[in-house]
Parts: C-alpha cells; sequence; structure tokens
C-alpha cells in the first residue's frame, strides 16, 4: 500500500512547519472584539447601539457625579455655585446635602455622646474619652468578628465565643441600660439548656425540652426582674440608655436587617422541618404560620405592628415600636426562608434520608449530620437572595414613621435649606444598599463555590 | 428591660382598658418630658437640623406646651407620625398631643374621638402652574393634567371643585410633595394642586419660583391645628390655652423681647393675668402662675413664631393673610383670658 502510495505523491514533507502566529484579526484585543462584538453585521449594528446608548448614559451621568458642588450651606447656595462654574447647563449634582447630613443618613438621631445627650460631633463634651458615635461603631466591627467564624471556615474557632455572646452584647451596646439585663437573658438560656440537657436521661427527651422551655419562661417573666435589679443595687454597671426614637438612618436599616437575618434563619429551618413532620399538629401549625405569614404583604404586618398592637396594649404602655418592627420583620424573613429550605429539603434524593436511617441516626442527627448540610447548601442561592430582600424591605418602615434613611431624606427636604433636593440623597442611600447587597451576593457565590462537590 | 415592659404588659393588657388616659398632666410630669406628635417633614411645620433638633411652626406649639407644663421647652420627644399613623398614636397615648398640620374636620374630631384645642395655620387648597401656560385664573383650567397626592382632602376637593364649575381634568396621582415637586418640573401634569402654603414652599424650592404663578381661587378650608384625644379635657385645656396665649401675646404685644419687662407688672390687667402677676389662671389649669410666660418665651408670641419660621422673610415666604389678628383682618382671636 505504501509503495503504490509513494509512486503517486511527488513530494512528502519530513520536517514540521514551524507553529504561525495566529493572524492579527483573530487574537488579541482585536480578536477579541471581532469574536464577541463584531461577529455579523447584525451584532455590528447592536453593538454600536448599545456603545451609543451607554455612552448617551455616561455623558449625562458621569458629569452630573463629579462636576458637583461639595462645598455649599442649601440648595440656593448649590445653583450658584453652579452657574458661577458651569454656567447655564444643567445637570450638576449637590452632594453638600451629604457632607452635610451624611452623619444624619448613617446614624439617625443617635447621640454621638450617649452620655451626655446635648452633645453634638462639632462640639464634644470635654470629657469624652471615646470618639463620636464610638456604641454603634464598635457594635458595627464585633458584628464582623462574631460572623467571622460563621462565615468563613478559616477563621479562628475560638470566635465563636464571640458569636455566642454578640446576640446579648449588641443589645447593650446599642441601647445601653444595665449590664444585668442581657445577662439576665442569656442566664434564661442557660437555664434552658441545663434542664435540657440534665433532664434528657431522667425524663426523655420531650419532657425535658417542655420542662426546659417552662423554667426559661419562668425565669425570664417572673424571676430574672428581681434579681437583676437586685444585682443592679449591688453592683451598678450600666451604659448610658439610648431611646428607640433615636435610632435612625442606614444604622437602623442595618440593625433590622441584621436582627431578622440573624434569626429568621434558624427559626425558618425549624419551621421547614415542622412543615415536612409526620407530626399532624406541628404540620398543621408550622403550614398556617407559614402561609398566612407569606399571604400577607409585610407593610400590612408593619403596620399592626404600629398601629394595631397599640390598641391591643393597655394606654401608657410603651412596647418598643422597634421591637415590634423587629419581630415583624423577623417573622416575615422566617417564613420565607422555611420555603426556601424546603425547596432544599425536597431536591434531596429520597436515598439520602433511607441512607440515614440505615445508619441507624435519630432524627435530629440525620438532619444535622446528612440531610440539613446538603439542603442548605442547594438553598443558598434562594435564602441569600431572600435576605437581600428582607434588608431592602427594611425601608418600608419609613412608611410608618421610622426614621431609616428614606424616611430621613423626607425630614432633610423638609429643611428649608434643602427642600427640593431629590437624586443626591437617593443616590447616596442606593450607594449604601448596594455596598451590603453585593457584598452578600458575592459571599453567596463564593460560598457556593467552596462547597461544590459535584463532578465538572 | 424591654422585654419585661412587654411581658408586664401582657399581663395587665386585659385589665386596665382607659383608667390611665386620664391623668396626662400627672403621666408628662413624672415622665419629665412630653411626647409630641408631628409629621416626619414639612417645611417650615416640622423638620429636624443637622443634629436632629426638630424645628418649625408646628414644632413651636409643642414646645410652647412643653415650656408650660414642665417648664423646659427643650423637654421634647418627637414622634414623627405619618398621615396613617397620626391618629393611632394619639389614640394608643404613645403621643400626648399632635401638632401635625392636621385639618380640622368633623369626622375627625368626633368619630375618631379627638379634640382639636385650636387652630394654628388657616390654610386652603390653591392650584399652582407654570406662567408659560399663560392661565390666570382656576376656571380656565378645563382639561389640565392635575398632580395629586392621593387619601387627601385635596383629592376630594379636587373633584368637587371641577365638577362644580363643569370642568374635566385628568388626575396624576402621587404619594409624596417630594415626588410631586419632580413631576410638575417634569412636566408630568400641568398643575400642582394642594394646600397654599405648601404650594409657597414648594414654590420657593424651584430653580427659577418667578417662571410659575399660584393661582389666586382658594377651594377649600384647611384650618390646622393641634389636637388631643378624647377622655382628659383638663390635659386639652392645656394645650388649648397654651395656643390662645400665644395668639394672644401678639395681640397685647408681648413680645419675647419685652415680657421680662411686662411680666413685672404694667397697667394693663389682661397683660397681668397671663404673665401671671396678677389673679390665678395658671393654678386652675393645674399649672404654676407663669406657665404662659415660659409658653411665650420659649419661641416668642404667634406672629414671632409665624415670622420666624413661614413668615415674608423666610424661603417659604408666606402672608399672614387669614393668620393675621382679627384686628389686622384676620381670624386669629384668641378668647380673653379672664
Amino acid at each position: 500500500m505504501s509503495d503504490t502510495h509513494a509512486e503517486t505523491v511527488s513530494y512528502v514533507r519530513e520536517t514540521m512547519l514551524p507553529e504561525q502566529e495566529p493572524p492579527v484579526t483573530e487574537t488579541g484585543v482585536i480578536g477579541w472584539m471581532r469574536e464577541n462584538l463584531f461577529s455579523g453585521w447584525l451584532n455590528t449594528i447592536l453593538t454600536l447601539l448599545s456603545i451609543g446608548f451607554v455612552y448617551y448614559v455616561l455623558s449625562g451621568l458621569l458629569p452630573w457625579v463629579f462636576q458637583s458642588v461639595w462645598n455649599a450651606e442649601s440648595l440656593d447656595e448649590c445653583r450658584q455655585i453652579m452657574k458661577a462654574t458651569w454656567g447655564e447647563t444643567h445637570g450638576h449634582a449637590c452632594w453638600a446635602v451629604i457632607k452635610d447630613r451624611w452623619l444624619q443618613l448613617l446614624y439617625g438621631f443617635y447621640p454621638p455622646y450617649p452620655f451626655a445627650p446635648d452633645a453634638t460631633v462639632d462640639a464634644p463634651p470635654p470629657e469624652a474619652m471615646l470618639p463620636a458615635y464610638f456604641r454603634p461603631n464598635l457594635t458595627f466591627v464585633l458584628l464582623f468578628i462574631a460572623l467571622a467564624p460563621v462565615l468563613f471556615d478559616r477563621a479562628p474557632r475560638k470566635l465563636l465565643i464571640v458569636t455566642a455572646i454578640y446576640p446579648f452584647l449588641m443589645p447593650w451596646l446599642m441601647w445601653g441600660g444595665s449590664l444585668w439585663f442581657p445577662l439576665g437573658i442569656a442566664a434564661g438560656f442557660v437555664i434552658l439548656y441545663l434542664v435540657i440537657s440534665m433532664g434528657q436521661v431522667r425524663l426523655g427527651s420531650l419532657l425535658a425540652v417542655i420542662a426546659g422551655v417552662i423554667a426559661a419562661l419562668l425565669w425570664w417573666s417572673v424571676i430574672m426582674g428581681y434579681v437583676t435589679a437586685g444585682l443592679d443595687q449591688v453592683v451598678p454597671i450600666s451604659l448610658p440608655s439610648v431611646e428607640s426614637r433615636q435610632f435612625g438612618g442606614f444604622m437602623l436599616a442595618l440593625l433590622l436587617g441584621v436582627v431578622a437575618i440573624g434569626l429568621s434563619l434558624p427559626i425558618g429551618v425549624l419551621l421547614a422541618l415542622g412543615r415536612q413532620s409526620d407530626l399532624f399538629i406541628v404540620k398543621s401549625l408550622c403550614v398556617g404560620f407559614i402561609e398566612l405569614i407569606r399571604g400577607v404583604p409585610l407593610i400590612t404586618l408593619l403596620f399592626v405592628a404600629s398601629v394595631l398592637l397599640n390598641y391591643f396594649m393597655p394606654p401608657g404602655t410603651n412596647f418598643d415600636i422597634i421591637m415590634r418592627v423587629m419581630i415583624m420583620v423577623t417573622v416575615f424573613a422566617s417564613a420565607y426562608i422555611a420555603e426556601v429550605v424546603r425547596g432544599g429539603l425536597a431536591a434531596l434524593p429520597k436515598g439520602q434520608y433511607e441512607g440515614a436511617d440505615s445508619l441507624g441516626l435519630d432524627y435530629w442527627q440525620a438532619q444535622r449530620l446528612i440531610i440539613m448540610p446538603q439542603a442548605l447548601k442547594i438553598s443558598i442561592p434562594g435564602i441569600v437572595s431572600t435576605f437581600i430582600g428582607v434588608f431592602k424591605d427594611t425601608t418600608l418602615v419609613s412608611i410608618i414613621g421610622l426614621l431609616d434613611p428614606i424616611g430621613l431624606s423626607q425630614g432633610i427636604r423638609a429643611n428649608q435649606e434643602w427642600n427640593g433636593i431629590y437624586w443626591e440623597l437617593f443616590a447616596f442611600i442606593a450607594l449604601l444598599f448596594f455596598i451590603f447587597c453585593f457584598s452578600m451576593s458575592r459571599y453567596s457565590m463564593w460560598l457556593e463555590r467552596k462547597l461544590q462537590t459535584g463532578h465538572n | 428591660m424591654k422585654k419585661s415592659v412587654f411581658l408586664g404588659a401582657l399581663t395587665v393588657a386585659g385589665l386596665a382598658a382607659s383608667g390611665a388616659a386620664a391623668a396626662t398632666l400627672d403621666d408628662i410630669k413624672a415622665r419629665g418630658t412630653l411626647n409630641c406628635g408631628v409629621t416626619t417633614g414639612l417645611v417650615g411645620f416640622a423638620a429636624p437640623d443637622a443634629n436632629g433638633v426638630w424645628e418649625g411652626f408646628d414644632v413651636a406649639v409643642c414646645r410652647a406646651v412643653a415650656a408650660a407644663v414642665l417648664g423646659d421647652a427643650t423637654a421634647v420627644e418627637f414622634v414623627p407620625t405619618t398621615g396613617k399613623t397620626r391618629f393611632t398614636a394619639l389614640a394608643s397615648g404613645e403621643v400626648d398631643m399632635l401638632a401635625r398640620n392636621t385639618t380640622w374636620t368633623l369626622t375627625r374630631d368626633v368619630d375618631l374621638k379627638n379634640e382639636f384645642v385650636g387652630i394654628n395655620y388657616y390654610d386652603g387648597q390653591g392650584f399652582m402652574i407654570p406662567k408659560s401656560l399663560g392661565v390666570t385664573s382656576a376656571k380656565e383650567l378645563n382639561g389640565a393634567t392635575v398632580c395629586i397626592q392621593t387619601g387627601t382632602t385635596t383629592e376630594l376637593n379636587l373633584a368637587d371643585f371641577f365638577r362644580a364649575n363643569d370642568m374635566e381634568y385628568e388626575p396624576v396621582p402621587i404619594e409624596t410633595n417630594a415626588e410631586a415637586q419632580q413631576q410638575y418640573l417634569a412636566g408630568a401634569c400641568d398643575v400642582y394642586t394642594t394646600d397654599s402654603s405648601g404650594l409657597a414652599a414648594t414654590r420657593a424650592t424651584f430653580e427659577t419660583p418667578s417662571d410659575h404663578v399660584i393661582l389666586p381661587e382658594i377651594v377649600s378650608k384647611e384650618p390646622l391645628g393641634p389636637l388631643v384625644r378624647h377622655g382628659d379635657q383638663e390635659w386639652g385645656d392645656i394645650v388649648r390655652w397654651t395656643l390662645n396665649a400665644l395668639i394672644a401675646a401678639e395681640e397685647l404685644g408681648i413680645t419675647s423681647a419685652n415680657i421680662e419687662e411686662l411680666a413685672k407688672g404694667t397697667d394693663r390687667p389682661e397683660v397681668n393675668r397671663i404673665l401671671g402677676s396678677e389673679g390665678t389662671m395658671g393654678e386652675m389649669l393645674g399649672l404654676d402662675s407663669e406657665w404662659a410666660k415660659r409658653a411665650i418665651m420659649a419661641g416668642g408670641n404667634y406672629g414671632e413664631l409665624f415670622a420666624k419660621h413661614i413668615g415674608e422673610e423666610t424661603p417659604v415666604g408666606l402672608a399672614r393673610g387669614l393668620n393675621a389678628q382679627w384686628k389686622d383682618g384676620g381670624l386669629m382671636y384668641a378668647p380673653p383670658f379672664r
């Protein structure tokens, strides 16, 4: 065969040609553009149209953002400066309002120095040792320290102590008051734990849980008040207290968001498990709760918190409005999380449940070791988008008169100096929210990649 | 602390229904602060400044009451309320009084069980249009598109006015005044209608206010005033007569500049009775004799407050008009202190 071939072919290449550079039009920037932007006449037109559109938007937006006034006392002054600098052209931002009010947009009316309520940032009290807004800032920093061991497995495990303390430390730092109150609340959980773990053997697990809950409730509602009051007289440790009315700005949004997010995940998981339970009453309660809360808009729940609950209380009692709103937002988020987690549970093949059973694990062991790690991993995108949604929904509290950033923007506009200013405030608020929501979104993508165990 | 309040509240929720409503004055004195419901922000009437201190024409009423009752014009806890939450905040006891540019109507007074204690601003609904439209009267607005805040009395007044004059209009519903400003300036509507004080304040913020005119027609009565809830007449009396003291002070020429001198005693009996150097007016109200003096000193008399917050020298630039003293042809008329 090779012989015949040799006769018909007049020339055989004996050496390989050196590899050639690909043509200029196929590599680098040009190649990329040809492939991705100009790969046909239709795509070329679309690309040019898009470029034109982007240019049109940016040519309006960038001068507005960057050719702007930072130093002015009022909108009128801003306009005069704009006129003097850029003539009659329109479209320049007046960021002076942000410069004037950014502390208010961040902290609301929270006193910079809580021990001296009348002091301002510009006129700190002489005995001030700590910088302004130290308490909320510390709370904010501690939040990340407390979150670190939960979010990143490479963070030192000892930080979990901070995580455990944080739920009790945070309210104390923010609202102030006696240290014994958060300690008393924490003691209730210790009682709960002790009764359950000690009763496990003697009473069986169900009775132990019931006994523990009763003991803890007794402690919180009856005994704790006397004990903390007594301790307060013996060793008075307290921070100057700050009224809930003074909370506001982005701090309020963050506070509501963090509480709702932190509490709704465990509650949501329990609700999701309850919904899949075989116990009829547990199941009906969970289904009823989830469907009721999901069937009602958040704003309705907020009105219930702000308006209806007031009618149920005796006149004069002042059950903190922020506490009421926190409960409602948490309840709302929990119902949504429950459904997201249920989606994760439903996506697990039946074999996983049966495998857990065949290993002889009891219900909680199976959930903890086999079911939940997989179900939660599946649900990460859903959970995080629920969180982002809840965080943004906190701006709805402006409708019931709480001064979150949106509510404050109305208050700021009501000043004669800044009346008529609109986009600058919203742009600043949007930026604040974007930073947090975008970080959450990136974290969840990172977490998904990290937990990726499939083969691909 | 908060939790125990809550749990405690639950236990007694069924028992105490209305007992606590009776002695608002005692509650305020025990608390040391007056809880006053204000708007979340309205130019000239109530707004927080950069340090979170509330200022404005409505706020001044709260401060005067606090000064009269507690002797300290800053002892006020301002509770921002929206149009939707204001009456429940008052009825539930969350606030002791509302000074929140609230129109006095029969249903709000009677059906919602409030007590309006007086009027601190006579407002009325007006129309603002761009001058370029060339319209000089609201009766020429047939076929106009109108920006209107939903769920307010202005919406109903507008419908009434256009129907009464056999004209048609196209409403552009909006939620807040700020949104209305944007829509109106963007040309989404020919006409913006709301209370004329609001129109003046809005126009003052435009880049070129002179390009817009407020039409002469006022199509509704909007008497705005502070209110308290039913059930505690003594407290209502205190708020009513504090407001009256501010109005009477202007009529009688008592200003924050000369009040110290007048308080020493004058040859005018009514001034003496108001300022406490004669008679026992304060004791009748359950206060001390210098209550009205403190209320007036908190920010000045009615005229001074008007000039400072919404008068012609301010950006809002409202003329006294109906809100002048009765001697000057207005409606401000305080009953006699006798």
